[in-house]
């Protein structure tokens, strides 16, 4: 390219009518690509998100552990050991199938959905979420296979609320006598890595284990608290150790674990089933 | 202009002209974010070597095009649109490293090497020495990152690459694990002793002042 030609090729691409031009076309081009990209991997990304959420399930009632097995296995073990059914919260009895079906339904379509939610009055109960969903799956783990296949030891629960920046999205999973926690994990949330984001520690989410939710007069007790636990006072059994630098993520986490294990949540059926002890088949 | 030599390129950036640890120090923040395990350092590196190489060979490819009043953010459009592809690509095929590096992916946008290389490299050469540019530049990006990943997971985990090397006491072995290692502000600490070797060993890096 000569000189002169450089010249004017700089003083071309200034105008008014070049500048937009290049905009334009980038803007295009750039939005076809992250389109295309988003819809054509979409398949293989909600995929990932289903065996994902199933690993939760399983880490939350340690039968996986991630250092020890592959994610090819997670379908095996689920088929096994778990057993997915679709509860009425309000009643904690199995959903009517003719109601709900339990292939297709889905929990967070089904909390914008006005005819199978519920408003949460106040919505301060849950950090600001207004409506939740009528029903919910209930993940029932099933003992050592083999010898007493049907009988229940805990059951997996899924939870949501608000923390800090984001809603958390956990499953927690509670003994037949309805109030040891036997395990909690976190799998989608958007808080500050390092801080907030520390709730996916497997070290923290080892503290839950063993807790209590109720205490003597069957009041949900069980609290996040700022700093460590004393472990001789009295509360020790219905504390969990704080994370420095996340107290909005923790209030959360004990709001919405407060929350789902409560009457308006989980706890009608969680009241079954400290009746009858995970036999009701 | 004379045309650079393409192996003085794409080698150059690794300890000659440095970008993060010579004589400039670009993109420090996603070294003390992703370097406590090796392999999410590893997949970060990669994730920084297709981005800057791709942003490079576009930008030049349309550097006669772009008006100069608005190039900053035309480079800016085109590695953001690189770094939501880099995104996608990772959470539909690696999933679980990409749940680990979270924001810090989308952070590639803000690092300064990839718009530091898009502005003084690729808006005047042509794409292909560009794009070996870029690879270079990020070559010497990925190597400063996994020097201090190797030693953070060493010394603060026990481990190389997730395998075991030193058994801890926790797990009844004998080594107590340094746990500042694991946290971010001690890759500021390793960068500054890279640094400091680097310039012992190759003087004229150092600046001078006046």
């Amino acid at each position: 390219m000569t000189q002169n030609n450089m010249s004017q090729n700089k003083k071309s691409r200034d105008t008014i009518a070049q500048t937009l031009l290049v905009a334009t076309v980038l803007c295009v081009v750039c939005s076809v690509l992250v389109a295309s990209a988003a819809v054509g991997l979409r398949g293989r990304q909600e995929a990932n998100k289903r065996l994902d959420k199933k690993k939760n399930v399983l880490i939350a009632a340690e039968l996986f552990n991630k250092k020890e097995q592959a994610d090819s296995e997670i379908d095996g073990i689920f088929e096994t050991s778990i057993e997915r059914v679709l509860i009425d919260l309000e009643t904690g009895e199995i959903a009517d199938p003719s109601v709900v079906d339990p292939e297709t339904y889905d929990p967070r379509a089904a909390s914008r959905n006005s005819e199978l939610s519920l408003p949460i009055e106040p919505a301060s109960k849950l950090g600001g979420i207004k409506r939740r969903e009528k029903y919910a799956f209930v993940y029932r783990v099933k003992g050592p296979s083999g010898e007493t296949a049907e009988q229940i030891t805990k059951v997996v629960l899924p939870i949501y609320g608000k923390g800090l920046w984001s809603t958390l999205y956990g499953f927690i999973a509670i003994s037949v006598d309805g109030t040891t926690i036997e395990g909690i994990t976190f799998y989608q949330h958007g808080e500050t890595p390092g801080l907030g984001a520390e709730i996916e520690n497997p070290n923290w989410q080892g503290l839950w284990k063993g807790k209590q939710l109720l205490d003597k007069d069957k009041e949900i007790a069980i609290t996040v608290i700022k700093g460590a636990v004393n472990a001789n006072s009295a509360a020790a059994a219905h504390q969990v150790d704080g994370l420095s630098g996340a107290t909005i993520t923790c209030s959360g986490v004990t709001q919405l674990v407060r929350y789902w294990m409560g009457p308006e949540g989980f706890g009608p059926y969680l009241e079954k089933l400290r009746q009858t002890g995970g036999s009701d088949g | 202009m004379a045309e650079p030599k393409p192996r003085e390129v794409l080698l150059g950036p690794i300890f000659d002209d440095n970008q993060m640890i010579g004589r400039v120090v670009l993109g420090v923040c996603s070294a003390l974010a992703v370097t406590s395990k090796m392999d999410t350092a590893f997949t970060m590196a990669i994730s920084v070597t297709a981005v800057l190489g791709c942003s490079n060979a576009a930008i030049s490819l349309i550097r006669n095009y772009i008006p100069s009043s608005i190039r900053i953010i035309v480079q800016m459009t085109i590695i953001s649109t690189l770094v939501i592809l880099v995104d996608q690509i990772l959470k539909a095929f690696a999933f679980d490293v990409s749940k680990q590096m979270s924001v810090f992916v989308g952070l590639i946008i803000t690092n300064c090497i990839v718009m530091g290389r898009a502005e003084a490299f690729a808006m005047s050469h042509r794409p292909g020495i560009s794009a070996l540019d870029g690879i270079g530049c990020a070559l010497g990006y990925s190597l400063i990152l996994m020097i201090v990943a190797f030693f953070r997971e060493l010394f603060g985990s026990g481990t190389v690459w997730g395998f075991e090397v030193f058994s801890l006491v926790k797990n009844g072995g004998w080594y107590v694990p340094n746990g500042l290692l694991l946290l971010p502000p001690s890759a500021f600490f390793l960068i500054g002793f890279l640094i400091w070797a680097l310039r012992t060993w190759k003087p004229e890096q150092v600046e001078h002042e006046g």
